[in-house]
């Protein structure tokens, strides 16, 4: 086998398998990534009802409104730890945008889920008393969603 | 020789007309004399123009959000611009300044000395402003906290760190005019004042010329890509903007999109501010969105 032959064997060996091991951290699901995409869906799934009735495109109903709200409640309290282990960054991941800094200043972060919680109670009294109280509930609310995108989440 | 004589006399008259059709321009100090400030009025002004979003410290709080120390870079073809301070500190930022000299900013994009802005300053949409707005502003900029940290250095490469050329693009493409024209409610009045002077929509949603002019007309708003060179900012015309106005009030007040997504980069900022006004101004801003496309 004459150098060059050996050589261009041996790159495209090395190309294989970094090939491989690249398809392999991307394209694998991480469960914990798909647990906390997840947890995004029912937060937002339990919005909509109460979001449609601020936008008036849903009669104000008590009993609906109060369950999603009780529910996202429920999901702001969701321990989120292991939904964010070491290496699921957006850096390291094609299928996320949580973006290290994450890791970096997770007090920050946890500040925001506290904000969160806050915001849910509110909206839970809200959602029991009337359509007014539920319309003013829903700026803190999304500011509490928003103050962690802006802060944690990749941009588009 | 005496054409070659004639021929130099003839290009200094050019670039004498050339150099006085682009000067910054000002205005003298009666066009603001006898307005009253009122400040609560110029805090609405203040969130209605964003003026936070840019001039805010990078990375702000809810605490540093009104300490506009400024810093904030702004990447774009032409050069990377850095937010200037302008908190109420009399030397670094822009304390010592008079309402005439904040309307001069605002309406022709001159400084007080006498300088061209570059246009990343949004005073193509400021331009639309009204006096007494400015006069407002000024006021309440006045209570805000006075901050020392100096400007940062514009990194801008030749030619367009040339400003004198920046008094041809104002001569391009400066002009207070509305873009929205014809018979307006007064809802879609308000709604226009808001998007096209004061939040200034348009200088990320509208598509620019290759002098960077706004694009106009059928385009108008009809998205961009990101200066910075990442992304697009969206398209608001139909057929991409299905959302219903109610959708874009609500978007407006809690940033919640229509599948409960929040808004993120920079609108996330535009947001804060229109968290801050009335619910009309919001509703107003909806009805000139959905009255989108222009002829």
């Amino acid at each position: 086998m004459s150098f060059s032959r050996s050589l261009v064997l041996g790159l495209s060996g090395a190309a294989l398998v970094a090939g491989a091991l690249f398809a392999a951290s991307h394209a694998e699901k991480n469960p914990a990534v798909e647990a906390r995409k997840s947890l995004m869906q029912l937060m937002a799934f339990n919005l909509a009802p109460i979001g449609a009735m601020a936008k008036d495109e849903m009669p104000y109903d008590a009993e609906t409104a109060s369950t999603a709200a009780g529910n996202l409640l429920t999901l702001s309290r969701v321990s989120v730890g292991p939904m964010f282990p070491e290496g699921s960054d957006s850096f390291s991941r094609d299928d996320t945008r949580a973006l290290p800094e994450i890791w970096d200043d997770m007090a920050g972060f946890s500040a925001h889920l506290s904000d969160l919680t806050a915001a849910a109670e509110a909206m839970v009294t809200a959602a029991g008393t009337d359509l007014d109280a539920l319309k003013q509930a829903m700026q803190p609310l999304g500011g509490a969603c928003g103050g962690c995108h802006k802060d944690f989440r990749q941009p588009e | 020789m005496r054409w070659l004589v004639r021929l130099a006399i003839l290009a200094l008259i050019v670039v004498a007309v050339g150099l006085w059709l682009t000067r910054p321009r000002t205005d003298a100090p009666d066009l603001l004399a006898g307005l009253v400030p009122d400040a609560d009025n110029g805090e609405q002004v203040f969130h209605a123009a964003g003026c936070a979003s840019c001039h805010q410290p990078e990375k702000a709080t809810d605490e540093t959000r009104l300490v506009l120390s400024g810093g904030q870079r702004f990447p774009s073809p032409f050069g990377t611009f850095a937010a200037p301070n302008i908190s109420s500190d009399p030397e670094a930022g822009i304390g010592g300044w008079s309402a005439l000299d904040l309307w001069n900013a605002l309406h022709h994009g001159t400084s007080p000395e006498g300088r061209h802005y570059y246009p990343v300053f949004p005073y193509g949409s400021y331009t639309r402003m009204a006096p007494q707005d400015v006069v407002d502003l000024h006021a309440f900029l006045e209570t805000l906290p006075a901050d020392p940290t100096p400007n940062a250095a514009h990194d801008v490469p030749f030619p367009f760190s040339m400003r004198t050329a920046l008094g041809g693009w104002k001569l391009l493409f400066l002009n207070d005019d509305w873009v929205m024209q014809g018979d307006l409610s007064p809802q879609l009045e308000r709604g226009r004042y808001l998007v096209e002077a004061m939040g200034h929509c348009a200088e990320c949603h509208s598509p620019r010329n290759l002098l960077g002019g706004l694009k106009t007309g059928a385009d108008w708003m009809s998205g961009a890509p990101n200066p910075a060179g990442r992304g697009s900012f969206p398209d608001l015309t139909p057929p991409e903007m299905s959302w219903s106005e109610s959708d874009l009030v609500e978007y407006f007040t809690s940033g919640f999109t229509p599948d409960f997504d929040t808004a993120g980069g920079h609108m996330a900022l535009v947001v804060e501010n229109l968290a801050h006004l009335p619910e009309a101004d919001r509703a107003a801003i909806a009805a000139y969105v959905k009255a989108l496309p222009l002829d």
